[in-house]
């Protein structure tokens, strides 16, 4: 008798076709982040309070930003996993987060940096550090859930329902923290911002957004290979041919 | 392709655990009333295949009917007609052997009227309201025996029953399998001796490797090959 | 008619899970005690000042509850992960959702027990004085207790059948859970004193949309988990 087991493989991605066009969009990254910087730092004055130590408010701010898009990202893809059961949304969720603890680490180290001149302590209970504080809180622990798992359909799985859950306390933890500042009445950090910052931390946002899916497109890509890798081994043991 | 008539069809069943394939297309029929031997060196796939069927695995590929309930889409249909004796007894030890019946009728929605008869069937009518924490491996067995009469399910899956069990006790799950067959049940049991279940058992199918490489019928017994698919 | 026999199950399991529990008290009594002992540490930490006692009463209390509590989740799987026991229960003709509405409820049962000795405890450690409010304050321990419990079974079922299980569950549970430290903290101590600010109701209104968003999403999510 036949053993029909079909393998899962979806056919391997056209490595060499698929690799220029996210080497590319690097550098496209790269120089969009440059150029953005750029003209940030060169056309904004310097605050009146704060003088150029503002400028790291154009790296900060995208960070920010763009933590809270990979955020989405993994709740969308863990969604898709639980609803279609296919790994890619597994491991783009997965790349997603890993790229995103990076961002919200970036934006909390930054916020601290810029808290330390601005209030005089490194760190405040100021509702938007804190809730990011938070937000990599989820991050860290969704991670840690990955890496303590070893069977792939459980990891995925898994994940998948932390990812969903940690997305959906995203807004109440915002809102809750946002509560508990105001109703002790302390500082918070300014919302406004002057018209000349606008431009440069618009441009800046979408440079790091270019950055943001570089990484993850990459991340994603390694995850694909090592994937295949597996899936290769699988078909050389069902073939007959023992690994060791 | 399916029928209820029919206790088991299994079609193509594969499964994969990671990057090894512990089944790899296996095929089988079981009828009502016939109780198949599984057998085969360790890793030849026996305990998953049997894991796979009680749907407690899903299978990676391939699939399975039991009493024409699919394996998957309809895997509480199927539940509710498998009694499994898994490797380990699968008992609460802070409870007694009774309550642990009681549990087990309670979840199965059968009535607790027939957890007496169970025990004292197994022979464990005197430790009915002992603590199963202070049983030994063999009375533990017993227990998990009774449990998966209950109900009288009509397709009994059994995980090398006959291990380190004492002669008696041999016995005991070779008459549990004949009094399921006289109601109808059928049973897939895992052997490593096919002397021990050599009085129940109407066919032999052996796995290697995750397939099926052979069906052989038990000496004295009338047994109809059907391996493969039809 | 089918519906009344998947509660015949959930009670079943809730009976099974508070026998076993009742019969190797070991465990209760010694979360119950790590409890009291947060609270007395918390008391040392805090210095014999008694405006400064009061004043953390509330937070103390959450923490000493969060703390003991994270560890009857596991325990809770812990029992059906000795000898087996879960390929058993998973093979019951049931369907998921029971299975995590006994562990939910059988956990809420013992948590509650767990707090009915570690509140009276800090009321006395921390001088809180009695004023209105109390019965207020006793709901918003019932509900900030569900979002913790409902939140703790579901990543139990997952952190304890996992390598590294004691630390994994306090480091996804406990980032989850800060709206409820926050909103059951802020509006207990806020009742005690009388609402004076009268901000206790919009905490109130968070932690009931906490609870039910997440014992929703929770009895959802575990048909997924529970199988793999």
């Amino acid at each position: 008798m036949s053993h029909a087991v079909p393998l899962e493989t979806e056919s391997p991605p056209a490595a060499v076709g698929v690799t220029r066009p996210i080497e590319w969009l690097g550098l496209v990254a790269l120089l969009a982040l440059v150029g953005a910087q750029l003209l940030g730092v060169l056309t904004s004055p310097p605050d009146r309070d704060m003088g150029h130590l503002q400028k790291i408010m154009y790296v900060h701010v995208p960070a920010a930003w763009n933590s809270f898009i990979a955020f989405f990202v993994v709740a969308i893809c863990s969604l898709l996993y639980l609803w279609k059961g296919q790994e890619r949304h597994d491991l783009l969720a997965a790349s997603a987060a890993e790229v995103g603890t990076v961002f919200t680490a970036l934006t909390l180290a930054l916020g601290s940096i810029w808290g330390r001149p601005t209030w005089g302590v490194w760190w405040t209970w100021d509702p938007r550090l804190t809730s990011t504080a938070v937000l990599l809180l989820i991050f860290v622990g969704y991670l840690a859930l990955r890496s303590f798992v070893e069977d792939a359909d459980r990891r995925a799985q898994w994940s998948a329902a932390v990812g969903l859950l940690g997305a959906l306390n995203v807004p109440i933890v915002y809102m809750s923290v946002k509560w508990w500042r105001t109703l002790h009445q302390m500082q918070s950090s300014p919302s406004t911002v002057d018209p000349e910052y606008v431009v440069g931390l618009r441009a800046n946002g979408i440079a790091v957004l270019l950055v943001l899916v570089y990484f993850i497109m990459k991340r994603y890509r390694a995850a694909r290979v090592e994937r295949l890798a597996e899936q290769l081994e699988e078909r050389a043991a069902l073939e007959g041919r023992d690994h060791a | 392709m399916n029928s209820p008539g029919q206790t088991l069809k299994l079609s193509g069943l594969a499964r994969r655990f990671g990057m090894r394939w512990a089944l790899r297309g296996v095929s089988l029929e079981v009828e009502p009333g016939e109780v198949v031997g599984i057998m085969g060196h360790n890793g030849s796939g026996k305990s998953t295949l049997l894991r796979v069927v009680s749907t407690a695995l899903r299978p990676s590929a391939g699939e399975g009917w039991v009493f024409g309930k699919h394996l998957v889409r309809e895997a509480v249909e199927v539940r509710s007609h498998i009694g499994f004796l898994a490797h380990s007894p699968g008992l609460y030890d802070d409870l007694t052997a009774t309550e642990n019946l009681i549990f087990a009728a309670r979840m199965l929605g059968v009535p607790e009227a027939q957890i007496p008869a169970a025990l004292e069937r197994v022979g464990l009518a005197r430790e009915a309201n002992e603590r199963v924490r202070g049983f030994s491996a063999g009375m533990q067995r017993r227990l998990a025996l009774a449990r998966m009469t209950l109900g009288s399910p009509g397709l009994l899956l059994l995980d090398e029953p006959y291990n380190n069990f004492d002669p008696q006790g041999i016995e005991l799950v070779n008459e549990v399998i004949q009094d399921a067959r006289r109601g109808g049940g059928a049973a897939l049991v895992v052997l490593h001796d096919k002397r021990q279940g050599e009085r129940v058992l109407d066919r032999i199918v052996e796995l290697g490797r995750g397939a099926v490489i052979g069906t052989n019928a038990v000496d004295g017994m009338m047994a109809v090959a059907t391996a493969g698919p039809a | 008619m089918a519906f009344a026999q998947d509660l015949r199950r959930v009670r079943a399991i809730v009976w099974k899970d508070l026998t076993t529990e009742r019969r190797s008290k070991a465990g209760f009594n010694s979360v119950a005690f790590l409890g009291v002992l947060i609270l007395l540490l918390f008391g040392f930490a805090l210095g014999p000042d008694a405006e400064a006692l009061r004043d953390a009463a509330a937070g103390a209390l959450w923490l000493a509850i969060l703390f003991s509590g994270v560890l009857a989740f596991n325990r809770s799987y812990q029992l059906e992960l000795d000898g087996g026991a879960l390929e058993q229960l998973l093979l019951y003709p049931a369907p998921r959702w029971t299975i995590f509405a006994g562990k939910l409820a059988a956990n809420l049962l013992f948590v509650l027990l767990v707090e009915a000795i570690v509140v009276p405890v800090a009321i006395i450690l921390f001088q809180v004085k009695s004023t209105a409010g109390w019965l207020p304050a006793i709901g918003v321990m019932l509900l900030g207790t569900i979002g913790f419990v409902s939140l703790g079974t579901f990543y139990a079922s997952m952190a304890s059948r996992s390598r590294a299980r004691e630390v994994l569950l306090p480091l996804l549970l406990f980032p989850m859970l800060i709206p409820v430290l926050l909103a059951s903290a802020e509006a207990s101590s806020s009742l005690l004193a009388g609402d004076p600010m009268r901000d206790a109701g919009a905490w109130v209104r968070l932690l009931a949309a906490f609870d039910v968003i997440f014992v929703v999403a929770s009895f959802l999510a575990f048909d997924y988990v529970i199988e793999v």
